[in-house]
C-alpha cells in the first residue's frame, strides 16, 4: 500500500513536528479534531506523544456511534425483536448499550441480527429473503448518508418492499455550533472533518471563522495529514489570519460532491430536532426519510417505542464529546467503564475518544518515550 | 506487579494516578458478567478469557490445566513428559483458498502440541455431521485430513462420529486432540522469559484470517490471499536445534500476534515492545485490513509461530527459521523489556507508538 505509506513517512513526520515546535514557539494551543477518524489516527499512530507538550488536542463530536442516544438503541433492539425481521447493522453498533443491553445480547436471545459492511449488503439480504422483513440500522454523518440514500433509490427502482431503514443519520454543522456556543470550552481552532467534507465541501464551515473567529483546516486521516493540519492552523494564528483552509485537497473540493448532495436532498429531510448522546436535543441536526420514501421508513412501518432514556448518571460522554474533559478525567473511565463493559458510547466505537485512549494511549509520555528507544542489536 | 512506571512514593500527575488505578483494576481476574453466550466469548480476547476463568477453570481446577497454555504438559511414571492438546474446527466456509476445515482440524491440534516443544505423533478426530451432508464432500475433507496428517508426521489413531439434525451444525464440525512427547532437553516456559529477549515471528501475519473472511464473499473484496495453514512441528524442531535457549513458543491463531504477545506480557510480567516496520505483512493483507478497519496484528494465522529467543541466539534462530520452507519471511519484530510490565507497546512506522491491548471480543465471522 504505497498510497498509505506515503502519508506515514517518519522523516516527513519529524520535519512536521519540528515545524510545529518552531511556529508555536512554546505557546499553549488547543485544537479540536472534529472527526472520530482523526481521533483514531492520533492514538493509533501515537501522535500526541510526539507533539510538543504545548500543543493540546481535544477530541470532538464526529464519531457516529458515539452520538447515538440510549433510547435509539432501545428502539433498534425493539425492531430487531419483531417477528420475521432480519435486523442489519454495522459491527460497531452491535456492542453499544441501550437501557436493556445491546444488539449482540438481543442476538444471543434469538433475534436475527446480522452485521453488514454497507447498506447495499442489507438490501441484498432483503432480495435473498423475500419472505422476511429486513431493517437497516442507518447511522453516520453526511459521510455514510449518501450510501443509505443510494440504497433506498435502488430499493424503489427495483420495487423491493421487504426492506426498510431506521434512520439515525446526523449532520456535522449543528453540533459544531453547539460546541462553539458552549461556555466551558476555549479552543484555538479546528482540525476540520475530512470524509464529511468530501460530501458537503468546505463552505458550510464559513461561520466558524466568520461568526466565532476560529480558524478551521479540513484535514485527511493519515498521520501526516493531521500534523500538516496543525502546521496550517499554527501558521494562521502566527500570521493573524482566521479562515477556512483545505489540507485534504486530494479528496475535498470547496463545493463538495454535488451529486451526493442531490441524492441526500431527494431521499432525506431534516428532523425538527434530534437527540445526541450527551449533547441533548439539537435543532435540525438529524435526517429522516422524506415523504417520497415513507414506504421504506422503519419508524413508520413499525411501532418503535421512541422512549427517551436519560444517560447513566456516572457517564460523562457528553463532556468528552464536547472536548470539555479528556477521557481519563471521566470518573468511571477504565474502571466501571471499559471496552468490555462500556457504560458510554465513547468507549465502544474504535473512533470513540475513550476507546481510542484506553486501547492505544493508556500510558504516559515518559513510558512512550522509553519504549521508542531502539532495540539493541543481538 | 509494580505500577506502570516510576515508584509509588513520588507525587504523580492526575493522569498517571488514573492510569495506575486502571492498571490495578485490569490485573484483577476477568469476571464473567454475561448471562448468555455470545460470539465475543469465542473470539479469543478478553471475553473468552472471562468465560474460561469463570466457568471452566473453576469447575476443572487442577495443576496441569492451571497454566492455560496451548496444551497440557503431563509427566508419565517413566519421567517422560508428553504434551496433550485439543481443538475444534467450525470454520465457515468449509473450503477456502489454501485449505479446508480438514487441514485446519489437523494443523490446529498438531501446532498446539508443537508449541509445547513436543513432537506431535498421535491425533484423534471426532466428527459432528449434519443430516443431509454430502458423503462426497465428507470424503474430500477426510482426504485433506489424511494429507495434512502425513505432512505433519502424525497418525490419526482414534475417532468418533455423531449425526445431528439439519440446522444444528453448519455442515460439519471436527474436533481433534493430539499427543506428543517433549524431548528431555526442551523446557519452554513463559517464566523463563527475560528482558532483552527478542521476539521472532516466523512469517507474514494475518494471511489465514483475511483469506477466510474474503472467501465468505460477503465483503465484496477480491484479492489473491491464501491461508497459511501448515503443520509447524518441523519448524519448531529446526528452531530449537539452532537456538536451544528459546524461552517460549506460541502459534498466533485466534486473536493473532497481538493476543499472544499480551498473554506473554501478563504471564511473564514483562513488556513486549514491537516495531511495526519490522512486522512481515503481505501488501494485499494490509490493504484488505485497511479497508475493513481491522489490524493485521489481531488477525488469525494457522501456520505461523511467535518465538521468544535469547538475545545471543537471535541471529542463529532467525537464520535457521528462514532456511526452513515455512519460515522464509521470518523476522525479528521486537524485544522484551521491564517496563511497562504486563503491556505490549508497538512503535509505529510513523515514529510514534501505542499500546497493543487484548481485544474485547470481535464481531468477525468464524475463521477456525
Amino acid at each position: 500500500m504505497k498510497f498509505v505509506d506515503e502519508y506515514r513517512d517518519p522523516a516527513a513526520a519529524r520535519r512536521a513536528v519540528e515545524e510545529i515546535s518552531v511556529i508555536s514557539a512554546g505557546e499553549h494551543r488547543k485544537f479540536m479534531e472534529v472527526c472520530g477518524g482523526h481521533t483514531h489516527t492520533i492514538y493509533k499512530h501515537g501522535i500526541e506523544n510526539v507533539l510538543p507538550t504545548n500543543i493540546e488536542l481535544v477530541h470532538g463530536p464526529g464519531c457516529p456511534v458515539c452520538v447515538i442516544p440510549m433510547g435509539r438503541v432501545d428502539d433498534a433492539i425493539a425492531l430487531a425483536e419483531q417477528p420475521d425481521v432480519i435486523f442489519t447493522s454495522f459491527g460497531d453498533m452491535m456492542r453499544v448499550p441501550g437501557s436493556k443491553g445491546n444488539l449482540l445480547e438481543a442476538k444471543a436471545r434469538g433475534a436475527d441480527v446480522r452485521m453488514v459492511y454497507s447498506p447495499l449488503d442489507a438490501l441484498r439480504i432483503a432480495m435473498a429473503n423475500p419472505e422476511r422483513q429486513v431493517v437497516f440500522f442507518a447511522i453516520g454523518f453526511e459521510t455514510t448518508a449518501p450510501s443509505t440514500a443510494v440504497t433506498l433509490l435502488k430499493a424503489r427502482e427495483r420495487g423491493i418492499t421487504n426492506f426498510s431503514v431506521f434512520s439515525n443519520h446526523v449532520t456535522i454543522v449543528p453540533p459544531l455550533k453547539a460546541i462553539l456556543d458552549s461556555p466551558d470550552l476555549r479552543l484555538d481552532g479546528f482540525i476540520g472533518p475530512g470524509h464529511v467534507s468530501t460530501v458537503i465541501g468546505n463552505r458550510p464551515y464559513r461561520f466558524v471563522p466568520a461568526t466565532y473567529g476560529k480558524p478551521l483546516v479540513t484535514s485527511g486521516f493519515e498521520p501526516l495529514d493531521i500534523l500538516q493540519g496543525i502546521v496550517m492552523l499554527l501558521r494562521q494564528l502566527r500570521d493573524g489570519r482566521c479562515e477556512i483552509e483545505n489540507q485534504y485537497t486530494r479528496a475535498v473540493r470547496d463545493e463538495g460532491n454535488t451529486k451526493a448532495l442531490q441524492v441526500l436532498a431527494e431521499v432525506f429531510e431534516l428532523r425538527p430536532h434530534f437527540e445526541w448522546r450527551g449533547l441533548g436535543f439539537i435543532s435540525h441536526s438529524g435526517l429522516k426519510l422524506s415523504p417520497a420514501f415513507a414506504d421504506w421508513d422503519a419508524e413508520l412501518r413499525y411501532l418503535v417505542p421512541g422512549v427517551r432514556v436519560a444517560d447513566p448518571k456516572a457517564c460523562q460522554c457528553g463532556e468528552v464529546l464536547k472536548g470539555v474533559i479528556k477521557p481519563w478525567e471521566c470518573k468511571v473511565f477504565g474502571t466501571a467503564c471499559t471496552p468490555e463493559t462500556p457504560i458510554g458510547t465513547c468507549m465502544v466505537s474504535s473512533e470513540g475518544a475513550c476507546a481510542a485512549y484506553y486501547n492505544y494511549g493508556r500510558f504516559t509520555r515518559e513510558a512512550a518515550a522509553a519504549a521508542r528507544i531502539p532495540v539493541r542489536s543481538a | 506487579m509494580g505500577p506502570p512506571s516510576g515508584n509509588g512514593s513520588e507525587p504523580v500527575s492526575p493522569e498517571e494516578a488514573v492510569l495506575r488505578r486502571i492498571e490495578a483494576f485490569r490485573r484483577k481476574a476477568p469476571r464473567l458478567r454475561d448471562d448468555f453466550i455470545n460470539s465475543a466469548h469465542g473470539a479469543g480476547g478478553k471475553a473468552s478469557a472471562a468465560l474460561v476463568d469463570g466457568v471452566f477453570l473453576q469447575a476443572f481446577a487442577n495443576d496441569a490445566l492451571a497454566p492455560l497454555t496451548d496444551g497440557a504438559t503431563l509427566t508419565l511414571p517413566s519421567g517422560e513428559r508428553v504434551a496433550f492438546s485439543t481443538d475444534s474446527s467450525v470454520v465457515n466456509p468449509l473450503r477456502f483458498p489454501g485449505g479446508s476445515i480438514g487441514h485446519l482440524a489437523v494443523h490446529g491440534t498438531v501446532n498446539d502440541v508443537a508449541m509445547m516443544g513436543a513432537v506431535p505423533t498421535w491425533v484423534s478426530a471426532a466428527f459432528i455431521l449434519e443430516d443431509g451432508f454430502a458423503v462426497v464432500d465428507l470424503r474430500g475433507i477426510v482426504a485433506d485430513m489424511a494429507e495434512a496428517a502425513v505432512n505433519a508426521g502424525v497418525s490419526i489413531v482414534t475417532g468418533d462420529t455423531k449425526v445431528v439434525s439439519k440446522g444444528a451444525a453448519d455442515g460439519l464440525y471436527i474436533s481433534t486432540a493430539g499427543v506428543g512427547v517433549i524431548p528431555a532437553d526442551v523446557h519452554l516456559d513463559a517464566r523463563a522469559v527475560r528482558p532483552g529477549d527478542r521476539v521472532l515471528v516466523s512469517g507474514t501475519i494475518g494471511d489465514h484470517g483475511v483469506a477466510v473472511m474474503l472467501a465468505r464473499g460477503e465483503l465484496g473484496i477480491e484479492a489473491d490471499i491464501v491461508s497459511d495453514t501448515a503443520p509447524l512441528g518441523g519448524l519448531v524442531q529446526t528452531l530449537l536445534a539452532a537456538a536451544p535457549g528459546t524461552r517460549w513458543l506460541r502459534d498466533p491463531t485466534r486473536g493473532g500476534v497481538a493476543t499472544v504477545c499480551n498473554e506473554l506480557a501478563r504471564a511473564a510480567e514483562v513488556a513486549v515492545i514491537l516495531n511495526e516496520a519490522d512486522l512481515p505483512v503481505r501488501p494485499a493483507v494490509n490493504g484488505a485490513c485497511e479497508i475493513l478497519g481491522i489490524d493485521p496484528l489481531y488477525v488469525a494465522n494457522e501456520g505461523k509461530l511467535v518465538a521468544i529467543v535469547a538475545p545471543e541466539e537471535a541471529d542463529a534462530a532467525l537464520a535457521a527459521v528462514r532456511a526452513h520452507p515455512l519460515g522464509a519471511d521470518a523476522a525479528l519484530v521486537g524485544e522484551v523489556r521491564d517496563d511497562p510490565p504486563g503491556m505490549v507497546v508497538i512503535n509505529t512506522g510513523f515514529g510514534g507508538n501505542r499500546i497493543v491491548d487484548m481485544l474485547a471480543g470481535d464481531p468477525l465471522p468464524r475463521i477456525c
